[in-house]
């Protein structure tokens, strides 16, 4: 029973300080951890709820709840929200965190100090970005992407929403370059670079890409705020600047970014599968070099932002072959985990299901991004919901669901508690159908010609957008649903052994949840890779708490 | 269960993660100057003769000595790190010192630049710039948003290099524990190589 569950020496990291200071000035890498998982649940929570509004608008053609500007204003702070406060921290800031360390086997990332500060600069951001609401003259409504040549000329308060960006660009490129000088420096005695989780992997990946691409949409989002500020035409064609210069220069950032979303998520799938399926992963090198394949396709895919611009064919041919391109590394990580999956002892969970989600979901967003790849196809679905629901495809379907399903995953070893199985997976089921019923009936109204950031529509939109908005509210309901779950078991669910679905990577070998200093004992490692499920034994003779199945 | 104390704690002194992190820092920090060279490389193109005519108001002068007091203040820098490993605490300071001194005259001298440029109109919003060809006013835009940022790297360095000299006062850099003296170092390097980028694209090329 989980009464017998015995005290280590060691204290958990929650126990170890007390107070608010010992929070928000920790050097702790799993408090850090936390701090960025609580404050990206509210802005979730924030973002969720714009969206949920805006379907609400869409439920019936005309205005419904409020005007076209505020419509605007609401999908550009949705997408800011979601995009700069959730989506690209999510992952790497909170399981990064707190996980990076310790499955490389050491106690913190490698500058804690630099660690705590790139919270700050996350809170500074996000003060700025919604100090818009209140102050100036509304939040910008321009969409998350900026576009000039209205960026410079909207008279809502863009610039503070730009600079509030800058500053989470900041934020996130020193999260980055403590993960690299992490993975670098800190791996345990034994642990090469083939001996990596494959979610260091991912991290690895992501993180050069966060250094990499992040400065140039920083400054590119400051030269728009000085144009604002001076009146120049840098990118405003009434002056004589150049609009597509500024898309070309947000797109080398922010596609490679759309890899910063997923890549990590792809490496919390690779931890997952193994685990559920008891055996060791199939393909890892390919698994882990087709993350780097990734990172470094991505940089050369921007233009397939741009195809109706009018940039020249040959570049739009050129990029839309690198696109396709992309599906390779892609599919291999796909088919891999097929393969592991195949003819493996599978061990049902709610972490395995929200994987196995997240692999259809992502189908769905990989193959319908062929179509927006594809010059011919593009024309006609550019600008429509078709593009919406395909980014939602690959961006909720996929990296928030595999946020939730690592959520599942990590639970125990975070909280030290399990959670409701039952309730978990009526969350799971509720979120899954809301999910698809509402980006599905928007990727086919999409094809029949619906534009996108539309606050109005034509009749014959209105039954599919109506089964869109009933999709949410299954989709919404199903989010409450699970963090009500999650929130309550981390206080009164039943206390978690360590290793609760019998995995091998070094986060099992700690207790649940883990001390200050994460290791009671040298973390074991096996010769033949990181998931050897023969050592699982050795492994499981540390444990101290028994729970009944 | 007895504490077990990793040997890669990351808590451990680890000079060489710590340059390993500025490096990676000073990479980003070119790609962000990288977007302005960039713009700067796609006007030029565009507008070839007007940022030729438009360069003649800038002064060689004034451009070339900013350059020498750069280029000598990463000599400074190289020297007082050099002096600190062979545990001349003293000279290391003087040359801190010597170093900052001649941050501040770069500064003065772009000071005394930009209100030279300003009092002749030549500034965003004012009547002789609004004559301006689109060209040459691009030209000078880029120039105060490009040394602009650089002067405020200027002043970030200096700001490093003054707790460089703080912290060998309180005892905190010493022989060989110097790392944070070397990384203000590269820091300081990297502001001279952005500026020995700038002077030939805005001064020297007509």
């Amino acid at each position: 029973m989980s009464e017998n569950h015995t005290s280590n020496s060691e204290e958990s990291f929650y126990k170890s300080k007390k107070g608010l200071a010992s929070w928000i000035f920790t050097l702790d890498h799993k408090r850090i951890a936390l701090l960025y998982l609580y404050s990206i649940a509210i802005f979730f929570l924030v973002g969720m709820t714009l969206g949920f509004i805006m379907r609400l608008e869409l439920f019936a053609p005309g205005g419904q709840l409020m005007n076209p500007r505020t419509y605007n204003q609401m999908f550009t702070f949705h997408g800011v929200i979601m995009i700069f406060l959730v989506i690209i921290p999510s992952i790497p800031a909170v399981f990064g965190n707190f996980m990076l360390p310790i499955m490389l086997g050491t106690d913190d990332v490698a500058l804690p100090k630099l660690n705590l500060f790139s919270w700050w600069l996350y809170v500074i951001g996000a003060v700025m970005a919604l100090s818009t609401l209140v102050w100036g003259n509304g939040p910008a409504d321009t969409g998350w992407t900026f576009y000039a040549p209205y960026s410079v000329t909207s008279d809502t308060d863009v610039s503070m929403l730009l600079l509030a960006a800058f500053v989470l660009g900041f934020s996130s490129i020193l999260t980055g370059l403590n993960f690299i000088v992490t993975i670098h420096r800190l791996r345990a005695p034994g642990m090469g670079w083939f001996k990596m989780p494959l979610f260091a992997w991912g991290l690895y990946a992501t993180a050069w890409i966060q250094l990499l691409a992040t400065p140039i949409v920083g400054i590119t989002l400051l030269m728009v705020v000085v144009e604002r500020s001076f009146g120049i035409g840098l990118f405003n064609p009434a002056l004589g600047g150049d609009p597509i210069l500024y898309q070309h220069l947000f797109w080398i950032y922010s596609h490679p970014v759309v890899y910063v979303m997923i890549l990590p998520a792809m490496g919390i799938i690779s931890e997952i599968i193994p685990t559920s399926a008891q055996r060791t992963i199939f393909g890892y090198k390919a698994i882990a070099l087709s993350s780097m394949a990734i990172a470094f396709l991505g940089y050369f895919v921007w233009g397939h932002h741009m195809f109706t611009t009018g940039m020249s064919g040959e570049a739009a041919i050129v990029f839309s072959f690198v696109t396709f391109l992309v599906a390779i590394p892609t599919a291999i990580k796909v088919f891999n985990w097929i393969a592991t999956l195949y003819k493996g002892s599978i061990h049902i969970t709610p972490n395995l299901l929200w994987s196995v989600a997240f692999v259809f979901n992502f189908l769905i967003g990989g193959l319908t991004g062929l179509i927006n790849g594809a010059l011919a196809t593009d024309v006609h679905i550019h600008d429509t919901t078709y593009i919406v629901a395909h980014f939602h495809y690959t961006m909720f379907g996929g990296t928030i669901f595999v946020f939730f399903g690592a959520l599942h995953y990590w639970f125990p070893k975070i909280w030290g508690r399990m959670y409701n199985t039952k309730l978990a997976y009526w969350a799971l089921g509720l979120v899954f159908f809301g999910f698809n019923v509402m980006y599905g009936a928007m990727l086919v109204v999409g094809i029949q010609g619906m534009p996108r950031r539309y606050f109005d529509y034509l009749p014959e939109f209105e039954h599919l957008n109506k089964i869109s908005t009933v999709g949410s509210w299954f989709l919404v309901f199903g989010i409450l649903l699970m963090i009500f779950n999650l929130v309550r078991s981390a206080r009164k669910g039943k206390k978690a052994p360590r290793n609760p679905w019998n995995g091998v990577t070094l986060e099992w070998q700690v207790p649940s949840p883990p001390p200050l200093h994460n290791f009671d004992h040298a973390p074991i490692l096996s010769e033949k890779g990181p998931y050897d499920f023969s050592i699982l034994g050795e492994i499981n003779k540390y444990e101290t708490t028994k729970i009944d199945k | 269960m007895e504490h077990y104390k990793v040997p890669n704690s990351g808590h451990n002194r680890d000079d060489e993660g710590k340059k390993m992190g500025m490096w990676l820092f000073l990479f980003t920090e070119i790609l962000l100057f990288g977007g302005l060279f960039l713009v700067y490389a796609v006007y030029r193109f565009q507008f070839f003769d007007q940022f030729k005519v438009i360069a003649e108001h800038m002064n060689i002068t004034m451009g070339a000595i900013n350059t020498v007091i750069l280029i000598a203040s990463s000599l400074t820098v190289a020297l007082s790190i050099t002096a600190m490993k062979k545990g001349n605490n003293k000279l290391a300071v003087l040359l801190l010192f010597m170093t900052l001194a001649l941050a501040a005259g770069f500064l003065v001298n772009k000071y005394f630049e930009w209100t030279n440029h300003i009092d002749h109109g030549l500034f965003m919003g004012n009547d002789v710039f609004n004559e301006l060809a689109r060209g040459e006013g691009m030209f000078l835009f880029l120039y105060y948003f490009m040394t602009g940022l650089h002067g405020i790297h200027v002043i970030v360095g200096s700001v490093l290099l003054a707790m460089v000299i703080y912290k060998i006062y309180k005892g905190k850099i010493n022989q060989p524990n110097l790392v944070f003296h070397e990384n203000a170092g590269l820091y300081w390097h990297l502001v001279d190589l952005i500026w020995i980028y700038l002077f030939p694209l805005f001064y020297l090329l007509h």
